[in-house]
């Protein structure tokens, strides 16, 4: 076996050390009965050639981005990876690390993880981070817990317009936290100002996303002054590829910015795994989730970083902790950093202005009537005159995925289409999509 | 060194983007970035020597012998890296139609089915993102059963040796927790438990082997007394590298079971995630598990989400699909020999336990399962020498320490767990630096006391970390803390798991 | 870090908070021995002003890096005053857990709990045992 490293003369040797005779043995604390008395029924072992033939035939059976012309977003998007990237992530001491509970040992992910903070904080206006949550959904339950402990509040606001994944996770976790969901209906694409102020009442949050799963642009600055103003904390779920064209959650009030980091350097892997980023204004500091990396110094003065603030977390507070999250994400975190420094504060700019600038193009060549009458980011709906999946089907035999059929989790909008297109879209992909779609 | 931040220069940058000749519609000005992020602005040459100098400065397993307690800290095959990146899944979109996810989807049904037999029970999700996340599922899971049965249950029973996990699970959850002490041989505690097992308990969360790296001897007795009270057992999977193919969670009596799939199936861990958590459960419990599941129908799968009965969506999408494919691999690679893996992982605990015996106390002294635990506290009696200067000794001999100071009911403790992927001279190495640390305390305290030697940064102040309190770098207004006085005031607290 | 000590002046409870008695309102703090089993702390959470407190229940915490601490109150009352100079610099307990490093003052709803504390004789028993 590969794996395993002992020769038989090395057993033999260590059983003896041991002062048992066999390794059967070594297992006579487990009671007769609840010993396993058959071989696991597992298909036979494959050598390393066989396996990755085995697993090239199963992944030829997908249609990935790389084999369909792919408008499909929806939260999970087609945004380049650039190789420094798989570069960094594929060195060992990254990739075969745990989390650094021996600093002397861990400074370079210590400090990576430090930096990462620092970059989610300055793309959210936010002032502390913490090292990653599992995803974009379950970092918006984190934030329920968050302000469930910070206010008096005994619900949370849910903005329809949020995805409906994190929807669906907020919905699972908050009858544990003794929290109500209360949902406010989008009103032609956007949440009302109002309507939230009216839902606030005791609530401990706001969840908002922008731009919304809907694609259009949210009032944000409105809708988190209308959560300040009834007590409750205003939570942005944002698009961090967003942030260098949209202004980031800090500057306008928000107590909690979270987010799926997935589009800024992670592949879409069918979902998974990627990163959650969870950013809160630093009176909540002591409420936040997980792992935070603090600066400090050794006897000698030499600046340095270990995991700081440990009293919120379940192995010293335990059942009092401020979340049981352990393994979080940071792999995937770190290509977040790498592929933010990558872009810089230009690339950034950049890459918001050519989502823009292709989705404004996009509507225009597709010809077809928008669902709502607003202003976009990278994603918008258009209304078709038959069902989406039908077109979705008939598309998909050409090689074009023309986007996600709105009808899956919203009534009345089986004719509602969901176009997304990043920056690896081309005009000359757009014209092929209004093409087939014309067709 | 310096931070990414400090090395930037306005006008460098590392990306090459496309741009188009097209209008670029404006953004309404309320919702407009008034300020851009002070991202760094580097080269690509630039960027990579920085990550490559931080790489430098971290320890793996790569880089040398990993006994981190309760981890699983094994070799990570390199092929496993090679799948994942497999066009057909990297860049496979989630919300994509089930006929162009077939090979991704199979794969997800055989890992499910894999995991059921290795569990011994009959249902799977594969969606929880960690192991602290199977723990939460599974609550959620008994509190939807209770429901459903109109039972009234509010009450979840823990070890005292328990990860910190599972009480901060049961408080999210929403259940009140109650603890159970363990007895001399490191079993639970049966009388105490009797006496706190009643009609208001809804389950116990128990990892088997324990935090102690011991078998619990009268599981079935265990099993017995709350299912006898009408209660669920929750397995806590942590420690499932000891008994693949040996001793099943649910022929222990178990109704739900986490895995992680970054110890027991080497996801690599990565400098703190990702994992996966996927749980598995007895018959009754399954119309409560999360969507979607995979399903098969002849010889098509795809995702199910009409289960009336689901206590809903733990994550988005379809869960962290990369960490199956990785696991699904690794078990591939051993097939129905899974069993030696745990074999050689409780061998290899055993040989270093015998080697240490005499020099360090070992405070539950019987045959090991995967890890064990012994304690330094006749090094902190005699010479004033604790677990944590014997963890940063260590260092100096170029191993990764074990886990310190947990579980919470042994003193001074060092919890150790070699893993199977170890060589016999990397055990032998690791034993002789352990026994001559002992000799150390009595002769050259000093040298333990200062420890490590020779590394970028001595111990740190995190005294000062804690109360200063800098999470994020602070550009121009970034303090100099040099230039406040620091003590070498390390954590006497676990680290670990 | 100030040197072990218990001012007989003041009135004890089991879970290490003193108590000083004057005039129907009591200063609280926690002991000499309760800040050394902490550690440097580095984190006070106090009641707010004007809230109740009640005889053993929790009305605040202390941190340390390694630990938490529930602070139990040894006497009911209302919360009269916080000591904000240890919100900011809370290792002011380590260096005077009985002077400076008081953490609220309460108007005392229940005057005859008193009696139920320890003297000091009794709680250094009870520290000695430990």
């Amino acid at each position: 076996m590969s794996q395993l490293s002992l020769t038989d003369r090395d057993r033999e040797a260590m059983l003896a050390a041991v002062g048992v005779s066999s390794v059967e043995e070594l297992f006579k604390d487990i009671p007769e009965r609840v010993r396993f008395d058959r071989q696991l029924d597992l298909e036979p072992a494959l050598s390393e050639p066989e396996l990755v033939a085995h697993l090239a035939e199963l992944a030829a059976r997908n249609v990935d981005t790389g084999k369909e012309l792919s408008f499909l977003g929806a939260g999970m998007y087609d945004h380049y990876v650039p190789a420094v990237v798989d570069a960094v992530l594929s060195r060992g001491e990254f990739l075969t690390a745990y989390t650094p509970y021996q600093p002397e040992l861990s400074q370079g992910i210590l400090q990576a993880i430090f930096e990462y903070q620092t970059a989610i904080c300055e793309l959210t206006g936010m002032d502390v981070s913490n090292a990653s949550g599992y995803d974009g959904a379950t970092v918006a339950a984190d934030a329920c817990f968050v302000a469930k402990h910070a206010t008096s509040g005994s619900k949370i606001v849910l903005c329809e317009a949020v995805n409906p994944q994190v929807r669906q996770v907020v919905k699972t976790y908050a009858p544990g936290f003794e929290l109500e969901v209360v949902e406010v209906p989008h009103r032609d694409g956007v949440t009302d100002p109002g309507e939230v102020a009216a839902a606030s009442r005791d609530a401990a949050a706001v969840i908002f996303q922008q731009p919304n799963f809907l694609g259009c642009l949210e009032p944000a600055p409105e809708l988190a002054a209308a959560a300040n103003e009834a007590g409750a904390l205003p939570v942005a779920h944002v698009d961090p590829l967003s942030l260098g064209v949209l202004e980031a959650p800090g500057n306008y009030g928000c107590a909690l910015a979270i987010g799926e980091g997935q589009g800024a350097g992670n592949s879409i892997s069918y979902g998974g795994p990627h990163y959650g980023f969870i950013a809160a204004r630093s009176d909540l500091i002591r409420r936040m989730p997980g792992r935070i990396v603090g600066e400090t110094t050794d006897v000698d003065g030499e600046r340095g970083y270990v995991l700081t603030l440990q009293t919120r977390e379940q192995h010293i507070r335990r059942e009092k902790a401020t979340s049981n999250i352990t393994t979080n994400q940071t792999l995937l975190a770190l290509g977040g950093l790498v592929y933010l420094c990558w872009l810089g504060p230009q690339g950034l700019r950049e890459i918001g202005e050519t989502c823009l600038s292709l989705a404004a193009y996009a509507k225009e060549r597709l010809g077809l009537p928008p669902a709502f009458e607003r202003p976009t980011f990278k994603e918008f709906a258009v209304r078709l005159d038959r069902p989406a999946r039908e077109v979705i089907a008939r598309a998909r035999e050409v090689g074009v995925h023309p986007g996600y059929a709105l009808g899956r989790d919203y009534e009345g909008m089986d004719d509602a289409l969901l176009v997304c297109v990043t920056e690896k879209r081309t005009p000359a992909e757009i014209d092929r999509l209004a093409e087939v779609l014309a067709a | 060194m310096k931070l990414i931040f400090e090395r930037s220069q306005a006008g460098r940058r590392a990306s090459t983007l496309p741009r188009h000749d097209l209008p670029v519609p404006e953004v309404p000005r309320e919702l407009r970035r008034a300020q851009p992020p002070r991202l760094p602005e580097l080269s690509e040459p630039e960027l990579v020597r920085h990550f490559s100098a931080l790489a430098a400065r971290t320890f793996g397993i790569d880089t040398g012998f990993y006994p981190l307690g309760s981890c699983t800290m094994k070799h990570n095959p390199r092929v496993n890296e090679r799948v994942v990146n497999l066009p057909g899944f990297r860049d496979l979109h989630p919300l994509q139609e089930a006929d162009g996810a077939q090979g991704a989807l199979e794969l997800m049904w055989r890992l499910q089915e894999i995991l059921v037999e290795i569990s011994g029970l009959h249902a799977c999700s594969l969606q929880p993102a960690a192991g602290s996340q199977g723990e939460l599922t599974g609550l959620m899971l008994m509190r939807a059963y209770f429901a459903d049965r109109a039972e009234e249950r509010d009450t979840v029973i823990t070890a005292d040796t328990a990860h910190g996990t599972n009480p901060a699970s049961v408080t999210m959850a929403g259940y009140k927790l109650r603890k159970v002490g363990t007895d001399a041989r490191g079993n639970l505690d049966l009388d105490d438990l009797r006496a706190k097992v009643d009609e208001r308990t809804a389950g116990l969360m128990l990892t088997n082997p324990s935090t102690l790296g011991l078998f619990d001897e009268r599981i079935e007795e265990v099993a017995a007394i709350f299912h006898d009270a009408g209660a669920l057992l929750y397995y806590d999977g942590a420690n499932l590298n000891a008994v693949c193919g040996i001793s099943r969670p649910g022929d222990m009596g178990f109704d739900i079971v986490h895995i992680n799939l970054h110890k027991t199936f080497s996801q690599p861990h990565g400098g703190g995630g990702p994992g996966g958590g996927p749980i598995v459960v007895r018959e009754t419990l399954a119309p409560f598990l999360p969507v979607p599941a995979v399903v098969r129908d002849g010889e098509r799968f795809r995702l199910d989400f009409d289960r009336p009965k689901s206590i809903g969506k733990v994550r988005g999408y379809t869960g962290p699909f990369g960490v199956f494919v990785r696991s699904y691999a690794y078990i591939r690679s051993y097939g129905p020999a899974l069993r030696q893996m745990s074999e050689v992982a409780v061998l290899n605990a055993n040989y270093l336990l015998a080697r240490l015996r005499g020099a360090y106390e070992v405070p539950f002294d019987r045959l090991c399962m995967h890890e064990f635990v012994v304690s330094a506290r006749n090094l902190k009696r005699a010479h004033g020498v604790t677990a944590l200067d014997v963890a940063k000794r260590l260092m100096d001999y170029g191993f990764h320490p074990p886990t310190i100071y947990f579980p919470l009911i042994v003193p001074e403790a060092l919890m150790i767990e070699p893993t199977e992927t170890e060589a016999k001279e990397t055990l032998d190495a690791f034993a002789e630096a352990m026994l001559e640390i002992a000799r150390d305390a009595a002769e050259r305290r000093d040298l333990l006391k200062e420890a490590p030697h020779g590394r970028v940064v001595k111990r740190l102040d995190e005294v000062k970390a804690a109360r200063r309190a800098i999470v994020r770098y602070g550009f121009e207004r970034h303090p100099d803390l040099s230039q406040e006085p620091s003590e070498p005031r390390a954590l006497e607290v676990q680290k670990g798991a | 870090m100030a040197a072990e000590s218990y001012p007989d002046d003041l009135r004890y409870n089991e879970e290490h908070d003193w108590a000083r008695i004057a005039d129907g309102e009591a200063t609280l703090g926690i002991t000499w021995h309760a800040q050394d089993a902490l550690g440097e702390l580095v984190h006070y959470e106090p009641p707010e002003e004007g809230a109740a407190i009640q005889k053993g229940v929790s009305y605040g915490e202390a941190e340390s890096v390694k630990a938490v601490s529930d602070l139990i109150a040894p006497l009911s009352g209302e919360v009269v005053d916080v000591n904000g100079k240890v919100v900011e610099a809370p290792e002011i307990v380590n260096e005077d857990p009985y002077g400076e490093g008081w953490l609220i003052r309460i108007r005392l709803s229940e005057p005859a709990e008193v009696d139920s504390l320890m003297d000091v004789e009794a709680y250094k028993k009870l520290v000695a045992e430990k």
